[in-house]
């Protein structure tokens, strides 16, 4: 044990790091993207509080089609847009362009689940007083979804954390990648192991923080 | 001066129109508590929802003090509901605000300091006889005291009317009438004019000075509280009164003061 962490310790918790820059990098950008998107997706509904249905439309073609590209395929797909971003197609910023592409059109879909989820007779409670829409949107919608959104990062945060084993194929490092170079191609069974632990270690930490800060800040008791 | 003149509203579907609103005519003077009583589906919360343009009319004009504000958009429009609070059915309060961020609401939206809000705030709460609950949320609180917390929020700015959609309905009969008897209360001492609408005549008996009486869309008897119960003109009049009254003292869904 005290020789496999002499040799490999140093190599997993470099691959831990990356894992984890990659995944909050990522996340942030997902939702810098897809929080305003997700918003406008949701007031653009028909029972929306400004209904377009040529916008919404447009912006759920998006949505769907960047949903249903596979990851590993978006990933090189798109390696001259990275190119443009970052500078490299390679490492860690490499990874996270391709992963914060991928991720939006998802935060956007849930932001929009989440908002919908507002009981509509807040929002015409909201109407009643004279706010405007930008109030209704801010000081109602997300107010109220606010639960309902930190479970939406959550989910965010470990889909990402899964898809950063993808990313070693670009050179970025990370738990998967050193699964794949040493458990696999090296046949080194204790590092498959110990790269599998801390993932399951750490994705159940991410869930269980998200769940309790999610019911922490819930004051609708059910 | 609330004034509606041939209201009319149809709703536009795929499979067809559906007529919810015919003519309606209605004067509502300062100082009434006016009451809209009809059946489920006769159209009362439409007809509510348009005083405060909620709801659009397809025909017909509505008159707020005299000013027509039909097709108010904008900022005239949230002036204008300004001056009209409303309560809900269901409360319909902020769950993830306190209760003092609740009745502040109204008062942010129009850009007041929090200070100010704040004040504003405890005065309503007090009055309404929760100021010590300020802090709590709306999930601790009981339906009684839910909807007296939507009364203060609804005061907020100051209304000169207030619009009541089935405030009682949700309440047992205990709870009821304490909520009639703060609402009464708003009225004579504020001077708050409301329009209050139920499916219980005994809600209408209890506060109301005049009332009309709705059906399929359409005002079928108006005039005095005590008039329409005495002296009904309409057979719809006639068979709500003789189904007797509900909602005072028909046992409700018990919801005890927390």
């Amino acid at each position: 044990m005290e020789e496999f962490f002499a040799n490999y310790g140093a190599l997993l918790a470099q691959g831990t790091a990356d894992t984890l820059v990659m995944t909050i990098a990522s996340t942030f950008f997902a939702y810098v993207i897809g929080l305003p998107l997700g918003i406008w997706f949701a007031v653009t509904t028909p029972t929306g509080l400004a209904p377009n249905k040529a916008v919404n439309t447009v912006l759920g073609w998006i949505i769907n089609i960047g949903r249903s590209i596979p990851f590993i395929i978006l990933l090189v797909a798109i390696i001259p847009f990275t190119r443009l971003v970052v500078g490299t197609s390679l490492g860690v910023p490499g990874a996270v362009v391709p992963l914060t592409v991928a991720a939006a059109p998802f935060v956007a879909r849930i932001v929009e689940q989440s908002l919908a989820e507002v009981d509509a007779s807040l929002i015409e409670a909201a109407h009643s007083f004279g706010a405007n829409n930008f109030q209704i949107i801010t000081k109602v919608m997300l107010k109220e979804s606010l639960p309902s959104l930190v479970r939406g990062v959550a989910i965010t945060f470990v889909n990402l954390f899964g898809y950063t084993a993808m990313a070693g194929t670009v050179g970025a490092g990370g738990l998967g990648d050193i699964a794949i170079r040493y458990g696999y191609q090296r046949y080194m069974a204790d590092v498959m192991l110990a790269c599998i632990v801390i993932c399951v270690v750490l994705v159940q930490v991410f869930q269980s923080f998200g769940d309790w800060l999610a019911r922490a800040i819930d004051k609708k008791k059910h | 001066m609330i004034e509606l003149r041939n209201v009319g509203k149809v709703y536009q579907a795929r499979e067809g129109s559906h007529r919810a609103l015919e003519s309606v005519n209605l004067t509502i003077e300062d100082g009434d508590i006016f009451g809209i009583i009809g059946a489920s589906g006769a159209g009362k919360s439409t007809l509510v929802r348009h005083i405060n343009l909620l709801e659009r009319p397809t025909e017909g004009r509505i008159l707020i003090d005299g000013v027509d504000v039909t097709y108010f958009q904008g900022k005239e429009l949230r002036e204008l509901r300004k001056n009209i609070g409303m309560i809900f059915q269901h409360f319909s309060l902020f769950q993830q605000r306190t209760v003092l961020q609740n009745v502040t609401f109204p008062l942010e939206v129009r850009g007041h300091g929090r200070k100010e809000c704040e004040q504003r705030a405890h005065e309503l709460l007090k009055l309404v006889g929760l100021d010590d609950k300020f802090n709590r949320y709306p999930s601790e609180l009981s339906g009684g005291q839910q909807q007296r917390v939507a009364i203060a929020r609804a005061l907020a700015n100051r209304p000169h009317y207030m619009l009541c959609d089935e405030a009682t309905s949700a309440l047992d009969s205990r709870t009821t009438i304490q909520v009639l008897d703060l609402l009464k209360r708003v009225n004579q001492e504020l001077g708050v004019t409301m329009v209050v609408i139920t499916h219980s005549l005994d809600v209408a008996r209890q506060i109301c000075n005049r009332m009309a009486v709705i059906d399929e869309g359409i005002i079928v008897e108006e005039g005095l509280t005590e008039d329409v119960f005495a002296n009904p003109q309409s057979a719809v009049t006639r068979e709500l009164l003789a189904r007797g009254g509900t909602g005072v003292v028909r046992p409700h869904d018990e919801e005890e003061e927390a």
